[in-house]
């Protein structure tokens, strides 16, 4: 009995947190799938009633922009996040006599809630009150720099905001992963002669690989969080163009009594971040098990 | 024997005397938090204190009641509903409909309000036959404020149709001031919609429009029109109006930036607050046209247990209606009191050109319910008319497509 | 520090003496010029925040956004602390802040054990479909908090905790485990199985080697997760609204409340001094923290 109780305790160990996360994750998902072939208004129903959320959806031209700020927002954010890391972590790992500091410069962003992130950014960005306005008053009257108010340029400024709070966080993440490298590998290539940009380039980026995953999984959550920054910073207009399936979703479910509409949306995002997280997940831990 | 018998009895009347004796309690859920608003709605609290009551606050800020919503969803679901809610417009009879709402007919008919509230307003009040909620204020919607004195220096004068506010918007413009000062949230470009609706069509196609949704109003030429002006008005609007609060475009008018705002009258509590005179410093006026759009504040009362609880709800819809906090609160909300037998000697001249012209308009059928502050349309409705009102206010989308864009828009969100 | 820049001076230098440290010292100029910047960057919004804090509302009105303050005024900090209306009560944020420390605190603890107890189970005692189950889990990092609300409302109302803090430690804990069995996973994982199987040998068995092996070798990792953990809850507003009632909302709440009014008077000071304060428990554990998070990730962490 004993025996067997050892045996399986890991499994037992984690069974309740794995039973959590099926409950209250998958069971959750199935939940919003059900209530989004419903017609569902204030409250939840239950009736099912086909397809008819899904048809609206695809006939909101507001849902058309959320989506095409999803692609933007999630691949700029996701992409420059991680490049502006791993390139301000390679420069922070030149032994910089302030290195504390700056990291700590750096790092804070990311405690603060999005909501402050959101408030303090509107400010800076706004034309009338803002950096335009500063540069104005230093005699560069032409000097514009009006994409908050925008409706083709705003989705960037939520870029610029996002990548303001996480780049640091990843910045550590590579930071750490640049100092964990093995340093004999590298001795080797120097004594080779092989200079240090192309090291970094063949050699030490290549074998941080896992690290970028950690960082993708940090990056794409904020991503889909990003929800409280777009309301903070520009309350999805001008109009509806910064909305994002996120924000959208809340309109629907919160504001407008629609949850039908709203689980379906929730559907179709979770559709897109599944297509996009899996096969990412699959490939790297896959590769982990041999 | 004896003694379970004297147990029996004891605990019996113990029950009797805690029914009759019910202390009335009462968790309000409402988003009144800032300074002027929390103190209006303190006076309420004051008074349910003095009667015996006992308030619990349950406080929930922005987008006009949005956050506030969210928390009430994940209370009604998890079965632990506040007592009182601010509700107001058809979202009242939404709830009902989901049945979670309790019935005050008691009180209602006890205090009679069928004859002091105005009928369309105590329309709203109702749940199929019963009474739900208790009004508030009135607050109106299609005022146009201006500074006098930018007005008084370019020979304006307040205007009464919407060519003239063009033709004085040109005059403005050509002096150097902006003539409507406007913020660029969603709520503020449905506000100023309504208004030229209202402005452009009259009362009776404000109704076929906006609170009927009739398809062919919504094609006509007259919608065309609306979405023409409100062309016209993108032009008089500077260009950094994107995102701003409303009352910083107040604060443009104030100090004489801009000429013109049109917003409902809790703008006049920033004028007030800042020690402005109405007459003198700032003029209001309704928009250009007739009629009267309406936006009441209520609080509907929830389905909950307990006896201290339920009377904590009469005892709350009984004040909120009673001429003291009618008076009171609306004093230093800058709305009217809902009650039409108060008298109006201590409010300011817009609240009372605000009363006079509410019964007029009550009287000849212009008064109606606010589309863009939730009164006319359901949420699905309204948020979806709004999504295209804000899209053409921002982009430069014909009148005809937007007119199209409208239609569909309402027609999906049935 | 990775040892790139240390070692081919000597060889370089006999090469090419004088352009070449000219260049060098040339580079790093422009290093901590490049640094200077961001570090700018980074700062400004904080500097905007603060500033405005210290100035009067008159100020704020007419002057300049990044100017600092003419006179300075404190009067915003000491309302948003003790008497900025939340509602009827105009109290600051002083009272929800407690509320949020007895909320965040045993929530991250909570989730923090059980991610290192799974990620031990999965890094070193893998048995069939222990990866697919850690992919399983991963997901839940993904799930937008709104999608997941109504459902939790229901779930808390049957489980008979809504509206209590327990109730949000306990949404707070199963929506972190996957961060926090991810760090750790990737931490264990490292740990050579070599150091299990000596210790079965010895006799000791899942519970004594986690306690007495793998716990204190956790130190950076812990802190990793603690701070991840203790930023995600304690900056929460989605369940905070949702699952609280009057008494026990958190501080996130009470600053909404106090910034977001939607037709009262604005004031801008006291809103930034109130967002400043809500926002100083993660700031510190970011600063005082910081070094231990680079350490915890780098001591044989992420990787692998």
């Amino acid at each position: 009995m004993a025996k067997w109780f050892e045996t399986h305790l890991p499994k037992i160990v984690l069974a309740p947190s794995f039973i959590a996360i099926l409950i209250f994750v998958y069971g959750f998902i199935a939940w919003t799938a059900w209530v989004s072939l419903t017609r569902s208004r204030l409250l939840p129903r239950y009736e099912i009633e086909g397809f008819i959320q899904y048809d609206r959806l695809f006939a909101s031209p507001r849902w058309d922009t959320a989506m095409n700020n999803l692609y933007i927002f999630g691949a700029l954010f996701i992409g420059v996040s991680m490049i502006l890391g791993l390139i301000l972590a390679i420069l922070l790992d030149q032994q910089i006599r302030v290195e504390g500091a700056i990291r700590t410069i750096y790092l804070y962003p990311m405690a603060l809630s999005m909501i402050v992130t959101g408030t303090a950014w509107k400010w800076i960005l706004n034309p009338g009150l803002g950096l335009e306005a500063m540069v104005k008053g230093w005699g560069y009257e032409n000097f514009t720099f009006d994409w908050l108010v925008n409706p083709d340029m705003a989705i960037y400024t939520v870029v610029l905001a996002a990548i303001w709070q996480s780049s640091g966080f990843v910045m550590a993440l590579f930071l750490a992963g640049l100092r964990s490298v093995d340093t004999e590998i590298i001795r080797a290539a120097q004594i080779d002669g092989i200079p240090t940009w192309r090291v970094y380039v063949s050699i030490i980026i290549p074998s941080m690989a896992p690290i970028f995953l950690s960082a993708f999984i940090v990056l794409a959550h904020l991503a889909i969080k990003a929800f409280d920054l777009v309301i903070a910073l520009t309350g999805g207009g001008p109009g509806y163009a910064t909305d994002l399936p996120a924000t959208y979703m809340y309109a629907m479910a919160f504001s407008r009594g629609d949850i039908g509409q709203a689980a379906a949306s929730a559907m179709i995002m979770m559709l897109v971040v599944f297509a996009i997280v899996v096969p990412y997940l699959y490939s790297e831990l896959r590769a982990r098990n041999d | 024997m004896k003694y379970t018998t004297l147990a029996a009895i004891s605990s019996l009347a113990l029950s009797v005397a805690t029914i009759g004796h019910a202390e009335p309690q009462a968790e309000v859920l409402h988003w009144w938090t800032s300074g002027g608003e929390a103190k209006a709605v303190g006076v309420l609290q004051e008074e349910f204190a003095e009667n015996g009551g006992s308030w619990t606050d349950m406080p929930v800020a922005g987008g006009g009641g949005d956050a506030a919503m969210t928390a009430l969803r994940a209370r009604v679901l998890s079965g632990n509903a506040p007592t009182a809610v601010q509700l107001k417009g058809p979202a009242i009879q939404e709830w009902y409909e989901e049945g979670v709402l309790a019935d005050i007919s008691s009180v209602a008919e006890a205090e009679g309000w069928a004859d002091i509230l105005p009928a369309s307003i105590a329309g709203h009040m109702k749940c199929e036959d019963t009474w739900c909620a208790a009004p508030v204020n009135v607050h109106r919607v299609d005022w146009i404020w201006a500074n006098a004195d930018v007005l008084e220096s370019n020979g304006i004068e307040m205007p009464t149709t919407w060519d003239e506010f063009n033709a004085a918007a040109e005059k403005l413009q050509e002096a150097g001031v902006i003539p409507l000062a406007h913020g660029g949230q969603a709520w503020q470009d449905a506000t100023v919609f309504e208004t030229v609706v209202l402005g452009l069509g009259g009362p009776e196609f404000f109704q076929k429009a906006l609170v009927d949704l009739d398809p062919e109003a919504l094609t006509s030429d007259t919608m065309k029109a609306s979405f023409d002006q409100m062309r016209t008005l993108r032009g008089y609007v500077d260009d950094n109006f994107s995102g701003r609060d409303w009352n910083l475009a107040t604060a443009m008018v104030m100090n004489g930036e801009a000429a013109f705002q049109i917003m409902g009258d809790w703008a006049k509590g920033e004028f007030l607050a800042a020690g402005k005179v109405p007459g003198e410093d700032f003029l209001c006026a309704s928009t250009p046209g007739d009629g009267y759009l309406y936006n009441v504040d209520s609080f509907a009362m929830f389905n909950v247990d307990g006896d201290d609880k339920k009377a904590g709800q009469d005892l709350l819809a009984k004040l909120i209606v009673g001429p003291n906090f009618q008076k009171v609160f609306n004093m230093n909300k800058g709305s009217i009191p809902v009650r039409t037998d108060v008298a109006l000697d201590e409010f300011d001249m817009c609240a009372q050109k605000s009363s006079e012209d509410m019964t007029a308009a009550s009287d000849s059928g212009a008064l109606l319910p606010s589309y863009a502050h939730g009164m006319a349309l359901r949420g699905a409705q309204a948020g979806a008319i709004t999504d295209v009102v804000t899209a053409h206010f921002n982009s430069d989308m014909s009148s005809d497509e937007a007119v199209q864009m409208l239609a569909d828009a309402v027609a999906n969100s049935m | 520090m990775t040892d790139v820049s240390a070692t081919p001076a000597p060889a370089a230098t006999s090469e090419r003496p004088r352009g070449r440290s000219f260049g060098k010292i040339a580079l790093r100029w422009l290093l901590y010029i490049v640094l200077g910047l961001f570090a700018l960057y980074y700062l400004m919004p904080l500097f905007v925040m603060l500033t405005t804090s210290l100035k009067s509302l008159e100020e704020i009105r007419t002057g300049d956004l990044l100017s600092l303050p003419r006179e300075l005024t404190f009067d915003a900090w000491r309302t948003a602390w003790s008497e900025a209306c939340t509602g009827i009560q105009c109290e600051g944020v002083k009272p929800y802040f407690w509320n949020s420390v007895m909320l965040a605190v045993p929530a991250v603890l909570i989730s923090t054990l059980l991610g290192a107890m799974n990620g031990y189970v999965i890094a070193q005692w893998r048995f069939p479909g222990a990866n697919i189950i850690f992919a399983l889990m991963l997901f839940g990092c993904f799930i937008p908090f709104q999608v997941v609300l109504l459902p939790m409302a229901r779930m808390l109302g049957l489980m008979g905790i809504a509206g209590t803090i327990p109730g949000l430690i306990f949404v707070h804990v199963i929506y972190g485990l996957g961060f926090t069995t991810l760090f750790f996973r990737n931490y264990y994982v490292t740990i050579p199985v070599e150091l299990v199987k000596a210790a079965k040998v010895d006799g000791a068995g899942f519970v004594r080697i986690f306690f007495a092996i793998f716990l204190p070798l956790s130190i950076p990792i812990i802190v990793v997760s603690v701070i991840w953990q203790f930023t995600q809850i304690w900056n929460d507003f989605l369940f905070g609204v949702s699952f609280s009632q009057a008494g026990t909302q958190p501080v996130t709440v009470a600053l909404n409340n106090i910034v977001n009014s939607t037709t009262g008077v604005k004031e801008y000071n006291v809103d930034m001094a109130a967002a400043i304060i809500a926002a100083l428990p993660t700031l510190l554990v970011y600063i005082v923290a910081g070094k231990y998070f680079i350490r915890g990730l780098t001591a044989g962490s992420v990787k692998g």
